[in-house]
């Protein structure tokens, strides 16, 4: 035939939450014109995630929050398919294999699989009753149905880390009888200093959550519908609900298939791109090179999947994609705030600083030597805010002045000339 | 409950109606562009930022401290900045114009 139109260009992208819905409006915001074709094995409307560990886990929507309206999606022209499952990738031919048989090809494929929780291989895990993880809306949504139909409520949360905390802090607000046992020495051991570690401690203490660190679940006895949760130093623990949280496992599934580099998740380059020059990957399922911190990293925050999907659509679209490179954080337990930016992992020096005005609000702040690499802010944005700049400018922090609480907290004090 | 207006940086005027929930929710629902609501309205990014309409900045009221310390995230931020998911729609903001921050 003659003047045949070239083909339009498509774009599919695997994982419709955070990274892959945000990738999809941002390339319509860049100007692509082809096709957008983004999938997801969720049936649900893509939502936001954090809220359900949050104030949605005991909503009657728990379903929560949407990340757009659905005619959104029909208006930007993306053909959102929801519960199906991308089962194969032929890098070669540049098409993925659906589970309902279809075969689709791409001329850019974006793999934004994210990650799925970890189930531990406890003896008897399988057979638990009420047993849960937390990561999709029907997980919170399982979780909200036990806990209203049981009438004990006794809750037990394996793993202390944010998604098992938040968990527990929203249970208990709720009236649950909650226990945490977390295997470390402290919680959040992976993620904060052991400053942050006792604060979270001590609040969930005295919300009344029984929190047991150094605990490792060696096997969940299950009679009845009641589980009797057992540690190795012998203590075992009665739960009519578990809830595990004790870390995700990427999914790079259709990566391998696809024979790109991995390397603790999918590894891309600044750009986002796999060792494949038509295949990119977002968000928590690749580890890229972090050039603040000179670092490779893994992140599993809203904000990265957000930063990463806003790359790619300027590379994809030809532009030029502006990094931002210093990763930030929330969490919300009970009425505290937490907010954190930057990477504390390598500090050798650590400021806590409580404010005399407000004895709620104290913040973190993480050195290496002269070098502010990070800050945990609790109850307290002007901290997160300031710790933002200065971090992002490489300021030089005047650190006897920062321990002076008597000095109020503000750039102009901070700031080392 | 309330018509509100959104004046994205194209300079072009977006009027949607709200019942319930926050000034971002509605914003988002209606794809009004610039207001992202990355953090879900919990005052955690700054992505939801607007300046009210000087003469009408009652009716909304004055930021929370919190939120006054994280507009400054934004050197765009002025005295009559607001974090719209801080705002909670009422039949008292028919009418009101929100400016979208660049
Ligand atoms: C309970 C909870 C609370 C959280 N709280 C916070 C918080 O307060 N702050 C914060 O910054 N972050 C928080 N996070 C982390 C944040 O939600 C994640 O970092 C974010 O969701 C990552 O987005 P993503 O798009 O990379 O991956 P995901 O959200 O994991 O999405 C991946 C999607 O890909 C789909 N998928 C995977 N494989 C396939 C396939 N083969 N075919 C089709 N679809 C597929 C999955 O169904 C899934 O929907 C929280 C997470 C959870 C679970
Ligand atoms: S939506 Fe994040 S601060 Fe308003």
């Amino acid at each position: 035939m003659m003047n045949a139109q070239p083909p339009k260009e498509t774009c599919i992208i695997v994982g419709a939450s955070h990274g892959g819905v945000n990738l999809a409006f941002a390339l319509r915001k860049e100007g692509y014109s082809g096709r957008i074709q983004l999938l997801d094995t969720d049936k649900r409307v893509p939502y936001h995630r954090p809220p359900l560990s949050k104030k949605h886990l005991i909503s009657d929507q728990p379903a929560g929050q949407l990340l757009k309206p659905l005619q959104a999606y029909e208006k930007a022209d993306i053909d959102l398919q929801l519960g199906v499952t991308v089962v194969d990738v032929n890098p070669s031919e540049k098409s993925v294999t659906l589970d309902d048989g279809t075969s689709h090809v791409y001329t850019q494929l974006v793999l934004a699989t994210g990650a799925q929780p970890i189930i531990p291989p406890i003896s008897g895990v399988d057979s638990a009753a009420h047993l849960y993880t937390l990561r999709t809306a029907e997980d919170a949504q399982a979780i909200a149905e036990a806990f209203n139909a049981c009438e004990k409520k006794r809750v037990v949360v394996i793993g202390g880390g944010y998604v098992g905390l938040e968990a527990a802090a929203s249970l208990q607000l709720c009236g649950a009888k909650v226990t945490v046992l977390e295997r470390e020495s402290r919680l959040l051991a992976r993620v904060t200093a052991p400053d942050m570690s006792d604060y979270f401690y001590r609040l969930h203490q005295e919300n009344g959550v029984a929190v047991f660190n150094a605990k490792n679940v060696s096997e969940i006895q299950t009679h009845n519908n009641e589980n009797l949760v057992c540690c190795s130093d012998g203590s075992q623990y009665p739960a009519d609900i578990i809830v595990v949280g004790v870390g995700v496992r990427v999914n790079t599934h259709l990566a391998e298939k696809a024979g790109l580099k991995l390397d603790n998740g999918i590894a891309v380059d600044g750009n986002n791109q796999t060792s494949d020059d038509s295949i990119y990957a977002i968000g928590d399922c690749c580890a890229q090179f972090n050039t603040h911190y000179q670092r490779w990293l893994r992140l599993e925050s809203v904000q990265n999947a957000l930063e990463q999907a806003k790359v790619v659509a300027a590379v994809i679209c030809a532009k030029t994609p502006k990094m931002n490179a210093i990763p930030w954080f929330w969490s919300d337990q009970y009425a505290v705030k937490l907010q954190m930016v930057g990477l504390s992992q390598g500090y050798n020096k650590v400021v806590v600083r409580h404010e005399r005005v407000n004895p709620e609000s104290f913040s973190v702040w993480y050195f290496n030597d002269d070098e502010l690499l990070s800050v945990d802010a609790v109850n307290h944005a002007k901290a997160y805010v300031l710790g933002t700049k200065l971090i992002a400018q490489r300021q030089r922090v005047d650190i006897d002045k920062l321990q002076d609480s008597s000095l109020a907290l503000n750039s102009a004090l901070l700031v080392q000339i | 409950m309330a018509n509100i207006t959104f004046i994205t940086q194209g300079n072009i005027p977006v009027t949607v109606h709200g019942e319930s929930g926050s000034v971002m929710a509605l914003a988002v629902e209606n794809n009004v562009a610039g207001i992202d609501g990355d953090c879900g309205g919990v005052c955690s990014c700054a992505t939801c930022h607007v300046h009210v309409a000087k003469e009408q900045f009652s009716l909304v009221g004055e930021a929370s401290e919190i939120e006054k310390d994280m507009l400054e995230l934004d050197d765009d931020a002025d005295e009559y900045s607001r974090l719209c998911c801080q705002i909670d729609i009422t039949p008292e903001l028919d009418g009101l114009v929100l400016t979208v921050a660049g």
